[in-house]
Order: structure tokens, then C-alpha cells, then sequence
């Protein structure tokens, strides 16, 4: 199944590029670098080559026995992307690109990040390929995510606090446009997610999909057969698009995408773009979108970082308008509860992010056929999340 | 007249006579609209151009700290972009001045082209900067825009090949905004040593009137730029003159201040 994007950069009715012209030249010469790159052999290699023995992969696909017992219908397999060196799938993107830059004769790197997991991966792959590296972070965040910051300068990158508007992700993504507009020339702008102006959300969707090849394999050689449903958690939607997207063609393989439905559904309390939002463009993309009736992006709210951005990727809207995949969403409670669940189930203590998928998935089990195959991204690890976890369990 | 024929007239006199005017940018309603009000009548006045409005926007990722905490206050204010043409609706047939509003794509998306197209022109808007907006986007907003008459300035800017300059040219009406550096409005002490060689090199090209902004803060960078385009925007450095004074009074005695210095060096020049 073909699912684009066309030349533009539009999946559908949803992406293309919305920046200002001084980044458009720089976008158009990213997207020649990515499609010559993507094409030579040697490129190829050398990505797969820090992937195996630099991070780890293939990651884990692991068949979560008493997770299956607990649930009582279908077999359930953890996608281990929390194995990952570093933590969590945001590396796979990181390696991609980073390679990328160099082969591009860029040697600065810049990169948003939210709850720090896109930061540390970024400041790893700068630090592994010798690159100059700033992070743009909002304070409220660094705050949130202190030992993030830490590891972030640890590994030899700046860590830039952003103050701007709600001093959160959206607000880094602002700042390092903002950087990169002014460096454009020397600088390669590593975004974190299948979000902003083409050709990110294709080439960090290429990069991602490498989870779904693996499980694709590994539940064959594990069952003898694709399985019926995948679920995985989607902020910006990049360990979601790299599962599902090597099973788009799988008629039969359901999927089910789970956004963060925080503390309830006036606008501002959730993050859950496709039930509260509507068509907008925002920093780069045009896609589903929280903003108010004058187009002013409305502030977000989730317990989990990661999932807490008022945009999703083009892709996922266009897939949700086809009908191919199912988005759903589930709030900080269930999540939180999920996170517990899951620690004392198997001894995997999962990122609040992940958490939202096994959320959901811990209630529709109940409804999911007996022996049904399902694989559940894990895409990251909760360590990040044990002070938020302890602070505000009994608040929420 | 309607505001897009006043403009091109203005742009055309000010290339017979071989002059440079003045663009002075303001957000709405920072830090109210009623002080927005009486400055834009304020900058009606010989040298000036048009007046370019900037409506506020919850991101503004192409604006430095100025612009951001000017946007950031007029939202505070309540500023909407309804709200912003009612102002320019109440402002013209009383200024001679025209208004260029310049917004981000989204409040505009948001309101529906068409029907914010149509409110535009009642209102008497001239034309519009989309900020984030590039020539490949812009089909579909040039269409609604064209269809009642306001114009769409697009931006060319140091990153842009002489092929995309042309094209931009052409989606351009009445004038392209040249961006005079990479970076965000009101960065930098200094203008790019290779402006003036890249303004000559667009006037080769293109026959469309040129403005020139980003960066622009003294008398003495619109005099190096005058002789080499059509008009010269101001924007961070009148928003930090108001902003530095906390009575009407004297925002409006620093606005008018500036504006005459940086029109200074126009003076001059044929007009």
C-alpha cells in the first residue's frame, strides 16, 4: 500500500512545507541529500552497521507470558524499543540522521526536545559522530526533566532553556526554527518526529520503520503468522508510523494508534488531536491541530511529555481519514495506572508514553478474540518518568 | 480607489521619481488597540509608504524576542484577526496611508481563505505578507486573495536561488518583501556586507517593486538601503520604542520620534 507522499510532501490531504523562505532552499536541499542518500548502498550499510552494534538492534520481540495470562483473550508480544541504547526508539531516528548531516558536510546539530528522550538521543549521536550540538528545551520542561538536562551536557551538547509562550515542546520547536533561519547554511536541524515540513515526516518515518521490518520478522519466525492488531502510543507519531508502517498493505492486520487524553476534554486539558481538534498548519505541516476558533494553538496537557503537542504527523491523518488505522485516545489516570500495571506484570517498568498504549489496550483485551496476535510497541523505558510517577500519582 | 491600486500607484510614483518610502510594522493591539489606532494615524504621513499590521500569533517562529513579547501582549489584549480588520475597517477612507497586514497562515487557514479574503477587502486591506507561507503553498491563497482584489507579498529571501526569486516575483503583488539576512526579524547589529550587491542583483531580475526588512533599525541602514529598492520596512525597533515607554503619550511622541529619523535619509531621494 502506497501511502505517498507525492511530490509536494503530502500524504493525502495532510503535510507539505509551511516554513518561511529563508529554510524553504534548505528543505529542498535536505530532500535531494535524503533521496540520493536512500539510495546508495554504502549509506544504507553504515546506518544498519551503528544500529546493530551501536544501539543494539534488532530490539527484543517479546512474548509478555503473564501480561497474556492477566488479560485472558489474545497473545501479547512487547515490541522492546525501551532496549534500545538510550532508552527509547528516538536513537534510530538520530543515527539516520546525524549520518545523514555529516555526509551533507553540516558538522552543527540542533534538536527540540519535550521529556528529554529526543535531546539525549540527539547529544548521543552528535557526540558518537564528533558534531557541535545545541538542544532547545522549554524551562518548563527542564524543570520536569532534570536528569534529561544533566545527561544532555554530560554528552558535550548545549542545553538552551526557551521561555516563549507556554515554555514547553511546541515552544523549542519555535526556537530551533528560529536557529536554524539564522544558521541555516552550517546546520542541520534533526527533528524528532514524523512532524514539520517535508521531507521530515517521510524520512523519520523511513528511519522508524525499521521497528515494524523487525516485528514483522520476528512474529513470523515466533507464530507462523502477522499478527491482528498493533497498538503504540502517538504524540508526534514516529514509534507509531515506524511499526505500523511495513504492515500498511496487511488488509487484515488491525492497527490502533492511542494520543493522550489527559485530565479531561475541554480544550487544554488533553492532547488528543483527532477527537478535539481540527485541519491546521502549525510549525511546518498541515495536519490535525488543538487551536482555538482564530487559529491561536491552544495550550496542552498530558502527564507524559512526549505525547504533549498540540500537532500530530500528516501521515496519521491521512491514515485515520482512510480509515486504515484507528486512533483512540486515554487519559493520564488510566496510564498511570497502566504504568504500574505493566512494572508488576512483567518487571518492564514502561515510559508514561508507552504506557498510554498499554492502557488502552488492557481494556479492549476483554473484547479481543482468544489467540488473537497482538504486538504492542514498548517505545520507551520509564526510568524518566519515576520522580513524575512518585510526585503526582496521588494527585492525579 | 481600492487599498491594492492606492498601493501600486504609490510604489509606481515613488520608481518614476526615483524614491524610496518607508514601511513602518506595528502588531495590533500591542499593548491596545486603541493605541494601535492612534499610532497608524500617527504614521499616515509623507515618506511612508504603507503601514504594515502584524496580527498576533501564538507561535511566531520567523519573529525575534521584540515581535514575540509585542504578539505576546497583544494577545493578552485579546487580539484576534477579526478584531484586526475591524480596525483596519475603522482606520480606512480616514488615512491616506494603505495597510499591508501580515499574519501567519494559520489564523488566516483557520478563518477560511475565502471568506477572510472577502472580510479583507471590505475592510480596506491593500495586501497581505503570509510569514510562513512559500510560493509552493500559496495556490490556493492567492486564488481567494486575487479573486476580490487584496495582494499577496510573498518574501525572497539571502537563501533564495534567482530561479525562486522569479517565481516569487510573479506571486508577488504590488511588491516582493526581501529578507535582508537569515535570521529572525530584529536580529542582528549589522546588515549583511552583500545586501546591496543582492538587492541589485533582484532589480536585474525582476521588474515587481522591492521592500526591504529584517534588521533594519537605524537611519543610517536605510540610507545604505534606499538607493537599491522601493521601500524599506521597519519592525522590531518601532515595536521596542513603544515598548521601552509606559504612557500614550509618550509611545506615540517615540514613535513619531524614530519614524522621522529613519525618514530622514529618504528625504532626500527624489520625493
Amino acid at each position: 500500500m502506497k501511502t505517498g507522499p507525492d511530490k509536494a510532501g503530502y500524504f493525502g490531504a495532510y503535510g507539505g512545507r509551511f516554513v518561511p523562505e529563508t529554510v524553504m532552499p534548505a528543505l529542498l536541499e535536505l530532500e535531494e541529500a535524503y533521496g540520493a542518500a536512500k539510495k546508495e548502498k554504502a549509506f544504507r550499510r553504515s546506518v544498519d552497521r551503528y544500529l546493530k552494534e551501536y544501539c543494539g538492534r534488532p530490539t527484543p520481540l517479546y512474548f509478555a507470558e503473564r501480561l497474556t495470562a492477566a488479560f485472558g483473550g489474545p497473545r501479547v508480544y512487547l515490541k522492546r524499543e525501551d532496549l534500545n541504547h538510550t532508552g527509547a526508539h528516538k536513537i534510530n531516528n538520530c543515527i539516520g540522521q546525524a549520518l545523514l548531516a555529516k555526509r551533507m558536510g553540516k558538522n552543527r546539530i540542533i534538536a527540540e526536545t519535550g521529556a528529554g528522550q529526543h535531546g539525549v538521543a540527539t547529544a548521543t549521536a552528535a557526540a558518537l559522530f564528533g558534531m557541535k550540538c545545541v538542544i532547545y528545551m522549554g524551562v518548563e520542561d527542564t524543570r520536569r526533566q532534570s536528569l534529561n538536562v544533566f545527561r544532555m551536557k554530560m554528552l558535550g551538547a548545549e542545553v538552551v532553556p526557551v521561555d516563549s509562550g507556554s515554555k514547553t515542546l511546541k515552544d523549542a520547536i519555535n526556537e530551533a526554527m528560529r536557529d536554524w533561519v539564522t544558521h541555516v547554511k552550517t546546520t542541520h536541524y534533526l527533528l524528532g518526529s514524523v512532524l514539520g515540513p517535508h521531507p521530515y515526516p517521510v524520512m523519520v518515518r523511513d528511519f522508524q520503520a525499521v521497528i515494524g521490518r523487525e516485528a514483522r520478522r520476528q512474529i513470523v519466525r515466533a507464530e507462523g503468522r502477522l499478527p491482528d492488531l498493533l497498538v503504540a502510543c502517538v504524540g508526534g507519531g514516529s514509534n507509531s508510523i515506524g511499526l505500523f508502517h511495513p504492515f500498511l498493505g496487511d488488509d487484515a492486520v488491525r492497527m490502533v494508534g492511542v494520543e493522550a487524553g489527559g485530565r479531561g476534554k475541554k480544550l487544554g486539558d488533553h492532547a488528543a488531536r483527532f477527537s478535539g481538534g481540527s485541519i491546521g498548519v502549525l510549525q511546518g505541516t498541515l495536519s490535525y491541530l488543538l487551536h482555538d476558533r482564530h487559529g491561536q494553538i491552544a495550550p496542552t496537557h498530558s502527564v507524559s511529555a512526549g505525547l504533549d503537542y498540540p500537532s500530530v504527523g500528516p501521515e496519521h491523518s491521512h491514515l485515520r481519514e482512510t480509515g486504515r488505522v484507528e486512533y483512540t485516545s486515554v487519559g493520564d489516570r488510566a496510564a498511570l495506572d497502566a504504568f504500574h500495571f505493566l512494572s508488576r506484570t512483567e518487571g518492564i517498568v514502561p515510559a508514561l508514553e508507552s504506557a498510554h498504549a498499554v492502557a488502552w489496550l488492557r481494556k479492549a483485551a476483554r473484547s479481543l478474540p482468544k489467540g488473537d496476535l497482538v504486538i504492542l510497541n514498548l517505545s520507551g523505558r520509564g526510568d524518566k518518568d519515576v520522580v513524575t510517577v512518585a510526585s503526582g500519582a496521588s494527585q492525579v | 480607489m481600492a487599498g491594492r491600486a492606492v498601493l501600486r500607484e504609490r510604489l509606481a510614483s515613488l520608481r518614476r521619481d526615483g524614491a524610496t518610502g518607508l514601511i513602518p510594522f506595528l502588531t495590533a493591539g500591542d499593548p491596545s488597540m486603541a493605541f494601535t489606532e492612534r499610532a497608524i494615524r500617527a504614521l499616515d504621513r509623507p515618506g511612508v509608504v504603507a503601514i504594515e499590521l502584524g496580527v498576533p500569533f501564538s507561535d511566531p517562529l520567523a519573529d525575534g524576542p521584540t515581535i514575540q513579547r509585542s504578539s505576546e501582549r497583544a494577545l493578552a489584549a485579546g487580539v484576534t484577526l477579526p478584531a484586526t480588520l475591524d480596525l483596519v475597517r475603522r482606520l480606512s477612507g480616514t488615512i491616506s496611508t494603505p495597510i499591508v497586514l501580515m499574519s501567519y497562515y494559520n489564523p488566516m487557514l483557520r478563518h477560511g481563505l475565502d471568506r477572510f479574503a472577502k472580510r479583507a477587502r471590505r475592510s480596506g486591506v491593500a495586501a497581505v505578507i503570509a510569514t510562513d507561507l512559500p510560493v509552493e503553498e500559496g495556490a490556493p491563497y492567492r486564488k481567494a486573495m486575487d479573486r476580490v482584489g487584496v495582494g499577496t507579498v510573498f518574501l525572497a529571501a539571502p537563501t533564495s536561488s534567482r530561479e525562486r526569486v522569479s517565481r516569487i516575483a510573479e506571486a508577488s503583488d504590488p511588491f516582493l518583501y526581501y529578507v535582508s539576512m537569515t535570521g529572525t526579524t530584529g536580529s542582528g547589529s549589522d546588515l549583511p556586507k552583500d545586501v546591496v550587491d543582492r538587492l541589485e542583483m533582484i532589480r536585474r531580475l525582476i521588474a515587481t517593486p522591492l521592500a526591504v526588512g529584517f534588521g533594519v533599525t537605524r537611519p543610517e541602514h536605510v540610507k545604505r538601503l534606499a538607493p537599491h529598492c522601493d521601500a524599506v520596512v521597519v519592525g522590531s525597533a518601532l515595536v521596542a520604542a513603544v515598548e521601552r515607554e509606559k504612557r500614550t503619550v509618550d509611545r506615540l511622541g517615540a514613535l513619531d520620534r524614530l519614524v522621522g529619523r529613519l525618514c530622514g535619509p529618504l528625504a532626500g531621494r527624489g520625493a
